[in-house]
């Protein structure tokens, strides 16, 4: 059953196409990948998903709701978490409060309660103390946890954001390229935490990646896109192979030599 | 005619009001960094020139004084950008505001220190000199002031759009590293503007003192041009000189036909409006940013 | 270094990290609680005066500083603010409302009046806003004057004495009794501050100043969020404003002037942005630089007989220390205490780039 669709969606910057009448529908449980040369359109996707901006044709649709209506304050409260291309983390907070961020779509308490830290603030507070300690855990952020993120080193700065993504226990994940600019081991990580957040947690993953081996090893499904528009849809090694994909990548010269 | 008469003297306040806001702009377009100093600086380029020309200080010819205050000021401006604020590259926002409003104390202080916080007027060759056009009367310093607001606005637009410096100085704010990549001297381009920038507020300040009295608060005028920047969207030079003369013009006109009252609170209100229903300004540029 | 071995999930949500932390922090209570005790020994409260006003600002800085330090909105308006909570607290006197009730109420409605006010500006980022404020707080003396019929205008409004069940309070017949309510205000406030930043709310402010597009994706809407900050700081600087009516005892049109609404600013810059302390230690340099100059001045008249009477001199000097501590320590002056602590904590392992910020280029935002 399908998750989230995006119907025939067209995204205009002037007179640039962004977005050209691309549809996509991610199953539940699945991991899946969207690749595609630089300026492809794979972010604007995910900005489209975040209702950063809005479609000029199509519809978008998760877990059955239109969330065309909704502000992009309202849908990851729906269960949608994302990460970013060039990491938006809260520089000036620890680990544990970027974290914390990522529950704010749990968030029971209101100004009043806060404020006076009623007794009902402190349980809802050790809730969510609880759920990011076990994500903590999880992904390995135990030395890092009180460290402003102004200072920690770019790998680890990743692996943060994508624990403020988790921490919203979030039903689709969206990663904005996770294994850009990290290390060979890091990314080797990378695939295995994948791995384990949809096996073991369940949450559906739509990622846009250029490392094709990090790709064929976790994508289930994986959607090519040049130009805002869609070039095939399949399992990583049908579009690895596939004709168009191999003319985007390397033009049509590499075709012929190869 | 009263009618004309005050819109003539409106228009010549808000030549000043726009040349330092002239000033504002060039150094936002230059430096994405806001100046709250600038109407400070212009009360210190026309004390200086006071300082040279007056009879009470050294009392030097009106003509060398003029070119001698400009000088200093964007002297000032150079070295304070170049001493002070290029320490702050990348910093905030805000940070740079409150600085800049801290440096607005201080030459307001040192002024006072120097000067006295007596009014004093400039003495010029053509103080007190008036021309009637049937009916109207116009001092020679009013009229001296709008020729003067004219030729440095054209000068200036034709700077930034023609020269290779001035496009030199429209890259270099748009982004400063990429500015830096294909060979630009970010930093010097800065100092330079920051000197462009004290040496049009010299300009306003010599004209705002020859058509009266100034004493160390009157940088505080700079607020007001500040509305009047931000009412032309901070990044236009026509837009700023619009914008001066929209509230030199309303200050008189509201302070003869409007309650009492009024002629004080509409230059911010007109600000507020603009900022309300037009967050960028009349000519806004500003867009999301980009994930 | 002290190392906090963690056995429930309160460690990291109670107010002291530590023991010990605790036990200095209530020693600080103790000596504030005594201290006006010095001063009826030594039957002279001019100091405890200036120690009371010392708070009352810094409690209009805590205000600021949630709405400037902790969700990165400039304010040049807060002593509209203050006025307004000032204003309404005199009216509600007159009208005959309990102090207690008439104090708490000008604080809810100076928070709400400024959250009206704000929300068309609330759109404005970084100097548009700024600027906003500004022309807000220029407008201020201007409304007093207009709004005559209740604030008096231009001849002024007496505030009178705080009256807690029968309990007189009065600045200058009683400056013990005034500095203990503003003790326990300002505590009540910095507790309420500080549950505000260990919950889910004040996470949210520090998120929207760090990155407002990834509070976004967080679920986080941001005209509740900012207004929700305003609304707290607006209702702070009102409170403080109240008291500070109290403590002056007549107000006009001039006393809440832009100035007050850049130094409180300025005030939070020097104390360290973005720390509930850097709202107390910029009030308290505020504090101390006229009484150094007028000492200065004293001893230089009396002991070398010179005499230097430049006016203004406190704002000029005020300016210089805040230029000096934006170039030199941009995180004020909590920021250097945590240095100072640091370095004996590790001692001898304190590195000099600990705290070192990287530098960015500036993109700008605009197109053309």
């Amino acid at each position: 059953m399908s998750l989230l669709s995006l119907d025939q969606v067209t995204l205009r910057f002037g007179g640039v196409v962004a977005v050209n009448n691309v549809s996509l529908s991610v199953n539940e449980g699945e991991v899946f990948g969207l690749v595609g040369p630089n300026g492809a359109g794979k972010s604007t996707v995910f900005n489209l998903i975040s209702r950063f901006y809005d479609p000029a044709e199509g519809s978008i649709s998760f877990d059955g709701k239109n969330i065309l209506k909704l502000g992009s304050d309202k849908v990851p409260s729906l269960g949608v978490a994302r990460t970013f291309q060039n990491i938006e983390l809260f520089e000036h907070a620890t680990v544990l409060q970027n974290l914390l961020v990522g529950r704010h779509r749990h968030r029971k308490t209101n100004m009043l309660s806060e404020i006076f830290f009623t007794p009902a603030a402190r349980k809802e507070e050790r809730r969510h103390r609880e759920a990011v300690e076990e994500v903590i855990d999880f992904l390995d952020l135990q030395p890092y946890r009180d460290k402003m993120i102004a200072g920690l080193p770019y790998g680890v700065r990743k692996v943060v954001e994508l624990g403020r993504a988790l921490a919203s226990e979030p039903k689709l994940l969206l990663l904005d390229e996770p294994a850009s600019g990290l290390s060979v081991e890091e990314t080797q990580d990378m695939a295995y935490w994948i791995e384990d957040i949809q096996k073991q947690m369940g949450i559906t993953v739509l990622m846009v990646e250029h490392d094709m081996g990090l790709v064929s090893s976790v994508c289930n499904r994986v959607l090519a896109l040049n130009d805002g528009k869609e070039l095939t849809t399949g399992t990583p090694a049908e579009v690895q192979s596939h004709p168009a994909v191999v003319e985007a990548y390397l033009g049509t010269d590499g075709i012929s030599k190869t | 005619m009263d009618f004309i008469q005050l819109l003539a003297s409106g228009l010549a306040n808000g030549c000043v009001y726009g040349l330092i806001a002239l000033g504002f702009v060039l150094i936002y377009k230059a430096t994405e960094a806001v100046n709250f100093a600038q109407g400070d600086f212009m009360m210190l380029g026309a004390f200086i020139c006071v300082g040279f020309a007056n009879e009470d200080f050294l009392g030097w010819s009106f003509w060398t004084a003029v070119p001698l205050s400009i000088f200093f000021m964007s002297v000032f401006g150079y070295l304070f950008n170049w001493g002070v604020l290029r320490h702050m590259f990348g910093r905030s926002q805000t940070a740079i505001v409150i600085l800049t409003i801290a440096l607005g104390f201080i030459l307001r202080f040192a002024a006072g220190t120097i000067w006295s916080h007596e009014p004093v007027s400039l003495e010029t060759p053509y103080a007190g000199k008036d021309v009637s056009f049937g009916g109207v009367v116009l001092g020679i310093d009013e009229i001296l002031g709008v020729i003067v607001t004219i030729i440095l606005t054209i000068s200036l637009f034709i700077f930034f759009s023609k020269t290779k410096l001035g496009l030199a100085m429209q890259a270099a704010s748009q982004n400063q590293l990429a500015a830096y990549y294909m060979g630009i001297p970010v930093k010097r381009i800065q100092s330079m503007v920051w000197g462009l920038s004290g040496a049009v507020a010299a300009v306003a300040g010599i004209l705002f003192a020859s058509k009266g009295a100034i004493d160390p608060s009157a940088g505080l005028l700079g607020i007001k041009a500040f509305a009047a920047a931000a009412i032309g969207g901070f990044g236009s030079l026509p837009g700023a000189l619009l914008g001066g003369l929209i509230i030199g013009i309303v200050e008189p006109l509201s302070s003869r036909y409007a309650p009492p009252g009024v002629s004080q609170i509409a230059p911010y209100a007109i600000l507020l409006v603009v900022l309300i229903f037009r967050p960028g300004g009349i000519f806004s540029q500003t867009q999301k940013k980009k994930v | 270094m002290r190392f906090v071995f963690k056995t429930s999930y309160d460690a990291d949500i109670n107010w002291f990290k530590h023991k010990t932390q605790a036990f200095w922090y209530f020693v600080l209570f103790a000596l504030m609680l005594a201290l006006p005790l010095y001063f009826y020994f030594l039957s002279d409260a001019y100091l405890l005066g200036e120690i009371t006003s010392v708070m009352i600002f810094a409690i209009a800085a805590m205000g600021l500083m949630l709405l400037t330090g902790h969700t990165g909105l400039p304010s040049l308006g807060h002593a509209t603010f203050m006025a307004m909570g000032c204003y309404l607290n005199v009216i509600y006197l007159n009208l005959g409302v309990p102090w207690l009730l008439s104090f708490v109420l000008a604080g809810a409605t100076a928070g709400a009046v400024g959250t009206l006010i704000a929300l068309p500006v609330l759109r404005l980022h970084g100097v548009y806003l700024a600027l906003a404020t500004l022309a807000m707080s220029i407008l201020t003396g201007d409304f007093i004057v207009i709004l005559e019929p209740w604030t008096g205008g231009i001849s002024g409004l007496a505030v009178p004495d705080i009256s807690i069940f029968g309990w007189e309070v009065n600045k200058y017949a009683n400056p013990y009794r005034f500095y203990y309510v503003v003790l326990i205000i300002a505590i009540v406030i910095i507790m309420a501050y500080r549950n505000v930043l260990r919950t889910p709310l004040g996470r949210s402010f520090t998120a929207v100043r760090d990155s407002e597009i990834s509070a976004q994706a967080m679920g986080i809407n941001l005209t509740v969020t900012k207004s929700s900050s305003f609304f707290l700081s607006a209702t702070t600087a009102g409170l403080a404003g109240a008291l500070f009516g109290h403590s002056a005892g007549y107000v006009t049109n001039e006393t809440f002037d832009v100035v007050m609404s850049i130094t409180l600013l300025m005030m939070i810059v020097i104390g360290g942005l973005g720390f509930i302390h850097g709202a107390f230690f910029g009030a308290v340099v505020f504090g101390i630089i006229p009484v150094a100059i007028a000492n200065g001045r004293s001893l230089l008249s009396t002991s070398f007989d010179i005499n230097i009477n430049i006016p203004g001199l406190e704002n000029g000097m005020f300016a210089v220390i805040l230029i000096a501590f934006i170039l030199f320590e941009p995180m004020g002056l909590y920021g250097r205490w945590l240095k100072i602590r640091t370095y004996f904590e590790l001692f001898p392992f304190y590195r000099k780039d600990m705290f070192r910020r990287q530098k960015a280029y500036l993109k700008t935002e605009r197109v053309q």
